[in-house]
């Protein structure tokens, strides 16, 4: 049924990418995540009253926070824009006339966008991964790799959503609107409802339920992914206490993760006429 | 006819309640020019999306050299297809000659050839400056390079000469006469009919989603039945042209004492002469003038 061209996927990916080295987003981007991960690294302890590079599992859980919010509305701001700009411009039209289906265009968009992102991410964490280097076992090198990777996953996530969002949109004003929207609703709304239902119902409301809730969020999966890798901070975060371990198989929530990429991608196509 | 290129036939579409092509047929056979004209809004562009397959047809058929416009077929034939969309837009980070390889790439055709068609639509000392620096005609003439990457046989050019100095346009027909006699088929539109009418074969006017017309240049005029102008500079008297128009039913437009601006059914044209010629030395010129594509387009789609 779909007849993909990889080379049409590899020119559209290749041209966003490149734009996004040229304008310098990558390296700005990059710099962000480095300058805030050296701050959280060095100054995280600052409320215990001492500061420097500490434990990386302790910097781990921090970056982890903020991660969540970061990455999901950069990741909305670069990708909204991706079709609708095209057409708001009046260079889609141009483009549909090539060989080129709109599967292919929107994989290309999607990849090229993606790779952007990915190298902001392992250049400007890597960087103070680097930095870490000298108090890092390979057991912690393992979890900052696994943090780094799921960092960009959730990246993946919203880079789809926001492709989603840009395809529905009437113009690009609407579809800013409705990045914002979504970036509201998965990293501050969608966690507040949980807990809100959890505080009125006196902590009865659905203990099975609870978990499979969490994993309808990517934001949360992300962050139960990093939490559960550590020991340690199993406990020191409480999630434990509300997510059974059976449900915490890296392998589930990595496929969880890959369906809230690959499903607004389909309803994209689907609606992109 | 295995000669059509592109078939359209009993072509609907609409947009919600608004009726935008109602019911067209028309074929265009291999290396034809086919102009298509209308006002704005008349389903021009309607009409070109729809025969690159940008957008559905509500109902009816196209087919382009026998091959529905969606689907892997039509993708292949894309390759051979080239459009210049009106007010072309390009990316303005990229430079002309990285525009030209991105589309290159994309119709998987040689970029080697990219800095010599920057050279046949004389943009080659902007080869290397980004396209935001570029005048509106320079940006045109991208589109025209643009739409010939990968050796065309089919040309879909929408208002291809809006922009450009008369020196670039008389360039740009120069261009498409070469590729004529190619065998490229073509698909213009222009608002400047004057123009359009010395460059195509047949025209398709279109009015309110209707083809209006259908024809030669000289079969439209024919058929919208415009009167002749037959402008005259004579030394005859008043009473003398008088006579002359009642008897052979002229029509004054404009009389002086030394000219005279008349207009006559295109039936009676060879009377009109010879009765002129009978005058002698008392005409001393006499002008045809068939009415113009303008006449025609104002008679049709106004």
């Amino acid at each position: 049924m779909f007849n993909i061209e990889i080379s049409q996927i590899k020119v559209i990916a290749s041209k966003e990418f490149r734009d996004r080295i040229r304008n310098r987003w990558v390296i700005a981007v990059a710099i962000i995540f480095t300058a805030f991960a050296l701050a959280i690294a060095y100054f995280g302890s600052a409320q215990q009253g001492e500061v420097g590079l500490r434990n990386i599992e302790v910097t781990i859980a921090s970056l982890v926070s903020l991660v969540i919010y970061l990455i999901p509305l950069i990741a909305l701001i670069l990708g909204y824009d991706a079709i609708v700009g095209e057409r708001e411009r009046g260079s889609l039209d141009l483009l549909l006339s090539m060989p080129i289906t709109r599967l292919e265009l929107i994989l290309g968009k999607f990849l090229g966008l993606s790779a952007a992102l990915a190298s902001a991410t392992l250049v400007g964490f890597g960087l103070v991964g680097l930095l870490l280097a000298y108090q890092i076992n390979l057991d912690a090198l393992y979890h900052y790799m696994g943090f780094m990777f799921s960092a960009i996953l959730l990246g993946m996530v919203f880079l789809s959503l926001a492709v989603m969002v840009s395809v529905i949109s009437k113009d690009r004003a609407r579809a800013s609107g409705a990045a914002i929207a979504v970036w509201f609703f998965f990293v501050l709304v969608y966690d507040l409802i949980l807990l809100g239902i959890l505080v009125l119902s006196g902590g009865s409301f659905g203990e099975a339920l609870f978990p499979l809730l969490l994993l309808l969020n990517p934001a949360d999966i992300f962050r139960i992914l990093n939490i559960f890798s550590t020991e340690d901070l199993k406990v020191f975060y409480g999630l434990a206490t509300v997510f059974p371990a059976s449900l915490s198989n890296p392998w589930l929530l990595g496929s969880m993760m890959t369906t809230w990429i690959v499903m607004p991608l389909t309803i994209a196509l689907w609606r992109f006429k | 006819m295995k000669n059509n290129v592109i078939e359209v036939k009993n072509v609907i579409k609409h947009y919600g309640d608004v009726l935008a092509v109602d019911g067209v047929t028309f074929t265009v056979v291999k290396g034809e020019t086919l102009g298509l004209i209308g006002h704005n809004g008349a389903g021009k562009s309607t009409l070109f999306k729809m025969m690159l397959g940008l957008i559905p047809l509500t109902t009816g058929e196209i087919s382009i050299n026998g091959a529905p416009v969606h689907g892997s077929a039509f993708r292949e034939l894309r390759r051979s297809i080239g459009y210049l969309p009106e007010n072309v837009v390009f990316y303005d980070n990229l430079t002309g000659l990285e525009t030209l390889k991105f589309f290159a790439s994309l119709k998987s055709c040689d970029q080697n050839k990219c800095l010599s068609l920057l050279e046949k639509v004389g943009l080659t000392h902007a080869a290397n400056r980004r396209v935001d620096g570029y005048s509106k005609g320079m940006r045109q003439r991208l589109g025209f390079a643009q739409a010939l990457l990968g050796n065309p046989r089919i040309l879909f050019l929408d208002e291809p000469t809006t922009g450009l100095d008369p020196e670039a346009i008389r360039e740009f027909y120069l261009i498409l006469n070469e590729l004529n006699t190619q065998g490229v088929t073509v698909v213009i539109t222009s608002h400047i009919l004057s123009e359009i009418q010395e460059r195509v074969q047949r025209l398709a006017v279109l009015k309110s989603g209707k083809l209006h017309a259908l024809g030669t240049v000289q079969e439209l005029r024919e058929s919208v039945n415009l009167p002749l102008i037959i402008k005259v500079r004579h030394h005859c008297s008043q009473s003398i042209l008088q006579s002359l128009m009642q008897e052979i039913a002229l029509e004054s437009i404009a009389v002086s004492e030394t000219a005279a601006e008349l207009s006559c059914h295109r039936t009676h044209k060879m009377e009109v002469l010879h009765k002129l010629s009978t005058l002698g030395a008392l005409i001393e010129d006499v002008v045809v003038r068939e009415p113009s594509l303008e006449d025609v387009f104002l008679g049709y789609a106004g």
